[in-house]
């Protein structure tokens, strides 16, 4: 399995620069997702990588070797559309042998590969419709299987379960987790779905705005973000942010806001009294805010409750906080009304700290 | 009479002008001209003065020799440039469907001919081919080569090069819109599937534009059975018969042979033909429509 190296990539359509150099190392049978917001250059990275975009500066390297002047046929890789990209005119089993047709391939070998790509994606019984005669769903799964077909060591996924509707979108989701268990392949996946690159990813790369926000593990990504975009980005609901000042008094650092004071741990607390500038943006996940009426005033949020949204054994709570506006869970079951104030605790371990300005991690 | 009966007839009021010309104009000379092919007549009587003769104007056309050999004329003619402007028209539309600097200038010079009045066309080609003074022999003559006796001696060649001058435009354009709306991930994969350029040709671009080309190609070939214009000007149907389609026997049988039942006739034979290539277009579209009808709720059914 090949290790893919992409070297200060650099896409420009005329005058327009779209990708920044790009520098990204895919390890061995990595699940590595691109995600991002529409238009940060995660598509056209993986356009790159696969030879169906030119690459305007830098070099793709496949094993040492650059490939950046190759024909996609000619870098050994499979890739599954958004848009399924089949061959309208074919059948499902014509579909999934195209290339090994074109590789000139026994006929007795092409019959074992597609029964067995067919058998793990259950498309057995449908061998010989056209996709025409096919739901969203199965035709997802022909293009997985026409994929899976090559044998290809880098398996790409340009976004390949946003036409699918919520439900079927997660099932195949959970078939997608188990097939990347089974095959040992290098697979590089592009979506903008945080969740689908939460459950997936070995290894997550935020892109916004043609950069790499950030890569790594997605505990890494979800624990510790660098900046306030990937902090924002990834979780659902999304963290919290507000604006605050840093405070020093005496051993203690505290981050005071228009309607909040909060005592800072000891290791946010050196952090912050590195910082030069004082104002700050603090942020705080809805699952680190629990209920608490009896919380310390140094670690507690009073929230106003404005719009509930009941989601079953969760509520979803839009609140406001002074000037601001927080997201919070409760538990359905609380007794709450619209309008109350409530007072949420906050672990002062799980809050993030980010320079108002840059926006960067404190 | 009451309001709501009114308000129904309402459509029909306003299609009822349309509905006149077409009556006058299209059907009315239709059944004349049906009429008078099942009569002896000459063009100084009026129609109800000729004899009635039932079938005898149709009977005595299979039997010319005249006949068969400008229907044979016409088929050889319609086939040949409706096949090499397939082949051309598709062929160009594969070379150009890119994106490259002043290519939307090229696209519009390359429809240019099409655009010329045929009898024009005509005209133009009739110089080229000047067995002295044409375009041709000149330029032959430049590099060396002998001259070609281009109406004289290969009549049919001739108008079948000048039609496909004038014509490959219409299957180029035509196939150019089929070409981009083909589905750019499809072609995307191929090449990802390790398909060639001609791979990809061969295998995605001409079946998935079928549908489109084979209409294209009826109507082209409707379109040549009435050829006309370009022929008169260019041969007038000579030397012989060897360029006399069934458009100018037509015209020759009711002006010079003054047989106006028979040429009725022989316009019947044309437009049965038409008819059956038409009908041949219509039943394919409505194939294609019921098919993909068929398809789709077997697809929504199982989801």
């Amino acid at each position: 399995m090949p290790e893919i190296r992409l070297e200060r990539l650099v896409k420009r359509y005329g005058d327009v620069e779209v990708l920044h150099g790009i520098d990204l190392q895919l390890a061995d049978n990595e699940f590595t997702v691109l995600v991002g917001p529409s238009g940060c250059g995660k598509s056209t990275t993986l356009r790159m990588i696969a030879g169906l975009e030119d690459v305007s500066e830098g070099e793709i390297w496949v094993d040492g070797r650059p490939v950046s002047h190759l024909e996609p046929k000619d870098r050994d890789l499979a890739m599954v559309f958004q848009d399924y990209a089949l061959y309208p005119h074919m059948n499902v089993a014509q579909n999934i042998s195209f290339a090994l047709r074109l590789a000139r391939r026994s006929r007795a070998e092409i019959d074992a590969k597609v029964r067995e790509v067919a058998e793990m994606v259950g498309l057995t019984d449908f061998l010989h419709r056209k996709p025409g005669a096919l739901s969203g769903g199965q035709r997802q799964r022909v293009a997985t299987a026409r994929a899976l077909a090559k044998d290809s060591a880098i398996f790409l996924f340009d976004e390949p379960l946003s036409n699918l509707d919520a439900k079927l979108r997660g099932q195949m989701r959970a078939e997608l987790a188990l097939m990347s268990q089974s095959v040992q392949k290098n697979m590089i996946y592009v979506t903008h779905d945080q969740i689908e690159a939460m459950t997936l990813a070995d290894r997550i790369v935020v892109m916004h705005g043609g950069y790499i926000q950030q890569q790594g593990t997605p505990r890494d990504l979800f624990e510790r973000p660098v900046n306030k975009f990937v902090a924002g980005f990834l979780g659902m609901p999304p963290m919290n942010f507000l604006a605050g000042d840093i405070e020093v008094v005496g051993d203690d650092v505290f981050v005071a806001g228009a309607a909040f004071r909060i005592r800072l741990s000891d290791a946010r607390a050196a952090a912050a009294r590195k910082h030069s500038s004082r104002a700050v943006t603090l942020g705080i996940r809805p699952s680190d805010l629990k209920y608490d009426p009896d919380a310390e005033a140094g670690s507690a949020l009073k929230l106003n409750v404005e719009v509930s949204e009941y989601v079953g054994a969760q509520s979803v709570l839009l609140c406001r906080c002074g000037p601001e506006r927080a997201t919070v869970e409760l538990s359905s079951e609380t007794p709450m009304a619209l309008g109350a104030t409530l007072t949420f605790a906050v672990n002062p371990d799980r809050v993030h700290l980010f320079n108002r300005g840059t926006e960067v991690a404190l | 009479m009451t309001r709501h009966s009114l308000n129904r007839m309402t459509p029909y009021m306003f299609i009822a002008p349309a509905a006149l010309v077409m009556i006058l104009a299209l059907f009315y000379p239709i059944a004349y001209m049906v009429w008078g092919s099942f009569r002896d007549w000459d063009p100084s009587q009026s129609l109800s003065e000729t004899e009635f003769v039932g079938l005898a104007n149709y009977i005595k056309l299979l039997g010319d020799a005249a006949f068969h050999e400008s229907f044979r004329v016409t088929l050889v003619f319609a086939f040949t440039v409706v096949s090499v402007e397939m082949v051309l028209g598709v062929g160009l539309a594969l070379l150009l469907d890119r994106n490259i600097r002043g290519m939307s200038v090229l696209r519009t010079l390359f429809i240019l001919p099409m655009m010329i009045a045929p009898v024009v066309v005509g005209l133009v080609w009739r110089y080229m081919f000047h067995a002295t003074y044409g375009t041709f022999n000149r330029f032959l003559e430049s590099i060396g080569l002998p001259r070609v006796d281009w109406l004289g001696q290969n009549p049919l060649l001739s108008v079948i090069i000048a039609d496909t001058w004038q014509w490959t435009p219409f299957i180029f354009i035509l196939s150019l819109a089929a070409l981009q709306s083909l589905p750019r991930s499809a072609l995307e994969a191929a090449r990802i599937d390790g398909a060639t350029a001609w791979q990809q040709i061969w295998f995605i671009k001409l079946p998935l534009m079928m549908p489109v080309l084979i209409v294209t190609m009826l109507l082209r070939l409707i379109d040549a059975f009435k050829v006309l214009e370009v022929i008169l000007v260019l041969t007038g149907g000579g030397p012989g018969l060897s360029t006399e389609i069934l458009a100018l026997r037509i015209a020759r049988t009711a002006r010079e042979f003054r047989e106006l039942g028979e040429a009725a006739a022989m316009s019947n034979y044309l437009l049965m033909l038409l008819m059956l290539l038409t009908l041949g277009m219509f039943a394919f579209t409505r194939w294609q429509d019921a098919r993909a009808q068929r398809l789709r709720p077997a697809a929504e059914e199982e989801e």
